[in-house]
């Protein structure tokens, strides 16, 4: 089964499309173009060259997979409101992933590990995995020292991903150098399951764990400066 | 007719998620999901709130807007979509929607100006614009005075708000009243029970030495900081506040301005046409301050129906639909949102 894998929740702007049989996950063509400013004019372009490089018309596609993120808002709308957009059109399922399983999942290897991306406000968002790959903490938003005492307390080893290379002196843990950013074919092997069996698609929901910049007013604010 | 282009239009560039169909100059759907009732609380649009609310209302708008038209995104021609002027966040929901639903369905995109859309909605109404005319764009975000000599390749801007937009005098002169957000239909129905001669606010850039510099531009700064003081003074007194008379009145001053300015563009440059579009042009005084004076110098006014005013979809599909009859290239996919895009530039 053809699917088209996207992710927009980090500086990195990713689409692939991939192969998903009983026997795994291939990836057929991939598209990925770090630059944090630009997710809007580059995610589309990217899913037409990946589509073309593997020779497929969209209404071959059988399931979109998306990154649910944490990322930063506007950017990660991008990914999330193309899948949705294109899933509508093709009458496709959607499925979301979070996005940092899309680097702690393939990162993982026997002990826990931290992933983490950057959330800017000198913050990152995080998780952690256990040995075999499953998300055992977060994912959440927090600064790096309040993350390098979780990650304590939950016995990590090594830490991955583009914010824990941020802030690699607070956190105090080994870096592995890959994945920077969550991994397409990752998430595609963490939706296969359900897409496989064909599973009913979901809304896909961003994971923003912040509220918007928004305080109301107690008061009338006066009009005259 | 059949061979018109069916065209989808698409806006998010505020607080409104628009999906409109239109067949040539037939409306066909215009499918609106609101998230003004989130903002109201903050007295302003919060762009975070809005962006949030665009992407979780495009896909069951885009869908309500299929089934009002009758029609598959498989027939549709062309996807046209605001590239801008607007909110950041809000439009790049949009633009990225668009772009899905043109990469998914094989169409053309073509990503448009908000405000050229503003003026295309009304042939929808009116049928086929005369060119040239002149346009006035009055809403919460922008207050403009357009030749539009030919609305496929460009307009020229001919003025524009100074400082405070149309429809953000309506909204603070609300606030100061005690009315809710958005201001514009309260103040619109506090007038109708006021006096409009009953308090000389001021108008802004019509005296004679503003002219000379400001002929066709506007500010409302000066008239909303008017009605702050006027309105402060009184409460200071412990006297009750005339609602309906101030509201009255202060819709009176912005009404004359729009309206003398808009009408002295059409005459300068000879034009028979004026278009008169965005949110405040769904005030009621302002629709018929500009037909009484028109009709004066043999001019016509164009003024869509209320819903057709404020921001919807279906004044991006009427504007993608002239383009694609004019035979525009469409844009690109890797056409950005425009948070500034000029007037000049009708579709990117
Ligand atoms: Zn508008």
């Amino acid at each position: 089964m053809l699917v088209l894998v996207v992710d927009s929740s980090t500086p990195a702007v990713t689409a692939a499309l991939v192969e998903v049989s009983a026997g795994g996950v291939a990836a057929r063509a991939q598209r990925c173009t770090v630059d944090a400013r630009a997710h809007g004019e580059l995610l589309a372009p990217q899913v037409e060259a990946v589509l073309a490089e593997g020779d497929v018309r969209p209404g071959d596609l059988a399931a979109i997979v998306a990154g649910l993120g944490p990322g930063p808002f506007t950017g990660l709308r991008v990914g999330l409101v193309t899948a949705a957009t294109m899933g509508q059109v093709l009458g496709v399922p959607t499925y979301g992933v979070c996005s940092l399983d899309g680097i702690g999942h393939p990162a993982a290897a026997g002990e826990p590990v931290l992933a983490a991306t950057d959330a800017r406000r000198r913050e990152v968002y995080w998780a952690v995995y256990d040995g075999a790959g499953q998300r055992i903490g977060g994912p959440e938003v927090a600064v790096p020292a309040l993350v390098a005492e979780r990650a304590r307390e939950l016995a990590v080893t090594a830490a991955v991903g583009d914010g824990a290379h941020r802030y690699a002196d607070v956190l105090g843990l080994p870096l592995r150098a890959e994945p920077r950013y969550p991994d397409a074919t990752a998430l595609a092997v963490l939706a296969a399951e359900r897409i496989r069996a064909g599973a009913p698609g979901e809304v896909l929901t961003p994971l923003y764990l912040r509220r918007p910049d928004a305080v109301a007013s107690a008061t009338r604010k006066p009009v005259l400066p | 007719m059949a061979d018109e282009p069916l065209v989808l239009g698409i806006e998010t560039s505020c607080d409104e998620t628009g999906v409109g169909i239109v067949r040539g100059h037939t409306l066909l759907a215009d499918a609106l999901a609101s998230s003004v009732d989130e903002h109201a609380r903050f007295g302003g649009v919060v762009p975070e709130v809005a962006s949030r609310a665009h992407l979780e209302a495009i896909v069951p708008t885009m869908d309500r807007a299929l089934r009002e038209a009758g029609v598959t995104i498989a027939d549709i021609d062309a996807i046209a979509v605001t590239s801008g002027p607007g909110l950041a966040g809000a439009l790049l929901v949009g633009v990225a929607a668009a772009k899905g639903y043109a990469l998914a369905a094989e169409k053309p995109v073509y990503g448009v100006n908000h405000l050229a859309a503003h003026v295309a909605v009304d042939t929808l109404e009116h049928g086929p614009l005369p060119e040239p005319a002149i346009a006035m764009l009055v809403s919460g975000g922008h207050s403009s005075l357009l030749l539009v000599d030919d609305l496929a390749h460009g307009v020229t801007p001919l003025g524009a708000t100074i400082d405070d937009a149309a429809g953000e005098a309506f909204d603070k002169v609300a606030r100061l009243l005690g009315l809710p957000f958005p201001g514009g239909p309260h103040i619109d129905g506090q007038a109708r029970a006021g006096d409009p001669a009953a308090i000389a606010f001021p108008r802004g850039l019509t005296a004679p030495k503003d002219l000379a510099a400001h002929r066709y531009d506007f500010s409302f700064s000066g008239l909303k900081t008017a009605v702050a003081r006027w309105v402060e003074a009184r409460q200071r007194a412990g006297e009750p506040v005339p609602v309906a008379d101030v509201a009255a009145s202060f819709q009176e001053a912005v009404c004359d301005v729009l309206t003398a300015k808009a009408l002295d563009a059409c005459r300068a440059n000879g034009i028979g046409t004026l278009v008169v579009g965005g949110g405040v042009a769904a005030n009621s005084r302002l629709r018929a301050m500009a037909e009484h004076r028109a009709a004066k110098h043999g001019i016509r006014v164009r003024v869509p129906r209320p819903k057709l005013c404020t921001d919807n979809g279906a004044m991006v599909a009427a504007l993608g639909a002239h383009l694609v009859a004019a035979g525009v290239t469409p844009s690109r996919l890797d056409l950005p949102a425009d948070s500034a895009l000029p007037l000049t530039t009708v579709s990117v």
